[in-house]
């Protein structure tokens, strides 16, 4: 019989057992646990959901349930290596977030939430992102992008960034 | 009268000023070790109280009075959890208070701890802010190691460890038992109260839930003392009984159409004029503001004649908005469609609603699709009595909500409609010329994925 594949690496199990300690019980490691994976495999697949419920003895439907509330995470496919939150709460809207949404979106070819063919670039809209007094602004992995006009932003996406943490 | 100095900010332009030996250069700590040595737990709540400090998160409730709803002599464990979730659109003086002085908050924090007996502090971080995450992180470690923070602190029995906790992007977790959820590892649906966090909190044990200022606030409380914090802001109303007054520094966060954007220090009840015309630089563009949002979006709105209005925490409520909220100030401008306002800040909500209680749920998703037929050009006269009618029914003071996402969601609309309502008429009439009274019901343009 062959073992199935794991999603989970040693080392993944083991960055969440090291946060164990923490907690009085193992339920609240789910949310370090979905930034754990997520930010290895910039998804967070069925199967590795599974495996998480598996690690913290959690029904996969507890670990899942948790998941979908945060649309934080995607399921079907990775985010772009660089994932750009796009702010288009008030005071960026004020100052042209929704105009720097729509031009970064037709720019790059991609409907808002898309990721580019080349899964170089998933753009997003985001709300607040506490950076009001740099409006319009934009969160590109760990980066605040600041003062953004359409042409600085979208210069701006094309370099490559460290992954965030 | 002497210009106000800024205390919370004071770290702010410091060069390294984020280091514990900064903090340290500028009496950080020292009020700490004092406060170990000489003081009971329950003498820093009677400092705390006596003070008149009102948590800074939005609620303004008295922080103080807050701790004393934690039962007598409990077992334990008690646990304190720091809201650092500042999501209200317009808000970021947490983020300028965990990037740039993380050392203030943690000292705030470890005095809090001791005053509420709580040997484990959670900072409850929203996911957007990594430098905030990596300068608290970094300040955590070199509290560990001066011994500030983990087992029998300075000699003494009081132990205590502090973690950081990562949200992922969703507002509602700023709400006090949606955060409890949330750090429990389920979505965030807040919980019916009573029972208050304090008697059963955090893993069903008591807890407080304080905010990032609020922390900020003690330690300068432990360190400059009761009276100087009463010196600055409102005193209490003597008419009224029931006002605590407003007192102390506030940061509020002055953007949108405003020349200098950014995050400013005043004495509570400085007046959003005030406030843009001295630290603002003014309105953008030499334009006029037609409408000011006082303390992040759910406040409401002000009106340009009412900018008069003193920012404490009674004096918004007197204009008709919620309150102070998070001190937010974000300015629109005379250019700006009041329309436009409404949507960004329906389609907001609409977004956030955590989609436990209905009324928020569909009061949310509906007002957000009424807004874009509106604006669509197929707005009608009866749809501004909708709107209301809806602002009306949502929300915990109505009594249909568990918690006040919806007030929040509620006021915008509110007051938008009824301090604006010749615009959205115009508006409405403008671009439905032949639709705009029609009464019938009207299927909504599209399903608005808002969920």
């Amino acid at each position: 019989m062959i073992a199935p594949k794991r999603v989970l690496t040693d080392e993944m199990v083991a960055k969440i057992e090291a946060l164990a300690p923490r907690y009085p019980n193992r339920r609240a490691l789910t949310l370090p646990a979905l930034h754990i994976v997520n930010a290895e495999l910039r998804h967070v697949p069925m199967e590795a959901v599974v495996e998480i419920a598996q690690v913290l003895g959690l029904a996969p439907a507890e670990v899942q349930d948790t998941l979908t509330f945060y649309q934080f995470f995607h399921q079907e496919k990775p985010h772009g290596a660089v994932r750009a939150f796009v702010c288009r709460s008030v005071s960026c809207a004020l100052r042209g977030g929704d105009h720097l949404l729509e031009h970064l979106c037709r720019a790059n070819g991609i409907p808002p939430y898309g990721t580019t063919a080349d899964g170089s670039l998933t753009i997003e809209p985001a709300e607040c992102l506490g950076a009001c007094d740099f409006a319009p602004c934009i969160l590109a992995n760990d980066d605040l992008l600041k003062n953004m006009t359409p042409e600085a932003a979208e210069a701006e996406l094309k370099k490559p960034r460290a992954r965030a943490t | 009268m002497t210009p106000f100095k800024p205390v919370l900010l004071e770290a702010v332009g410091v060069p390294d000023g984020h280091s514990i030996a900064s903090y340290k250069s500028r009496g950080g700590y020292a009020p700490l070790e004092k406060a170990l040595a000489e003081k009971q737990p329950v003498d820093v709540v009677e400092m705390v109280k006596s003070s008149g400090l009102r948590g800074r998160g939005g609620a303004g409730f008295s922080t103080g009075l807050k701790w004393t709803f934690l039962p007598k002599d409990h077992p334990g464990p008690i646990y304190l959890c720091i809201n650092a979730d500042e999501s209200e659109p317009g808000t970021f003086n947490n983020r300028i208070l965990m990037e740039d002085d993380p050392h203030q908050v943690i000292e705030g924090i470890i005095l809090s701890s001791y005053a509420t007996r709580a040997s484990t502090a959670y900072i409850y971080l929203r996911y957007e802010y990594p430098q905030s995450w990596h300068r608290l992180q970094a300040a955590i470690d070199e509290a560990y190691a001066a011994g500030y923070l983990g087992k029998n602190i300075r000699g003494t029995n009081f132990s205590l460890d502090v973690y950081l906790h990562r949200g992922a992007a969703a507002y509602i977790c700023g709400e006090e038992t949606g955060l409890i959820e949330s750090l429990e590892g389920k979505r965030a649906w807040p919980r019916i109260k009573p029972p208050f966090p304090a008697i059963e909190g955090l893993f069903r044990k008591p807890t407080v839930v304080n905010n990032i200022e609020t922390m900020a606030c003690v330690a300068q409380i432990a360190r400059r003392g009761i009276d100087w914090f009463k010196s600055i802001g409102v005193p209490a109303d003597p008419a009224n009984p029931r006002d605590p007054g407003s007192y102390g520094p506030k940061l509020y966060c002055l953007s949108g159409h405003v020349e200098k954007p950014g995050c400013y220090e005043a004495p509570l009840g400085i007046t959003a004029r005030q406030l843009i015309d001295q630290f603002g630089g003014g309105v953008w563009k030499g334009r006029k503001a037609k409408a000011v949002i006082p303390g992040g979006i759910s406040m409401g709105l002000m009106t340009e004649s009412e900018l008069d209005t003193p920012l404490d925490f009674a004096g918004p409520g007197k204009v008709g908005c919620l309150g102070l909220g998070t001190a937010a100030v974000v300015v629109i401008d005379d250019q700006t469609s009041i329309v436009d306002f409404l949507h960004n800040s329906c389609r907001f909500f609409a977004h956030e609603s955590c989609g436990q209680c209905t009324p928020c749920r569909e009061g949310t998703s509906w007002s957000l699709r009424m807004l874009e037929r509106i604006k669509a050009g197929q707005g009608r006269l009866r749809d501004l009595d909708l709107l209301l009618e809806i602002g009306n029914t949502m929300g915990m003071m109505p009594g249909s909500t568990i918690c006040g996402l919806a007030d929040g969601a509620a006021w915008p609309i509110k007051n938008a409609i009824k301090k604006f309502r010749g615009e959205f008429e115009d508006y409405i009439k403008r671009t439905n010329p032949s639709g705009w009274m029609v009464t019938d019901p009207v299927p909504a343009l599209q399903i608005v994925g808002a969920h």
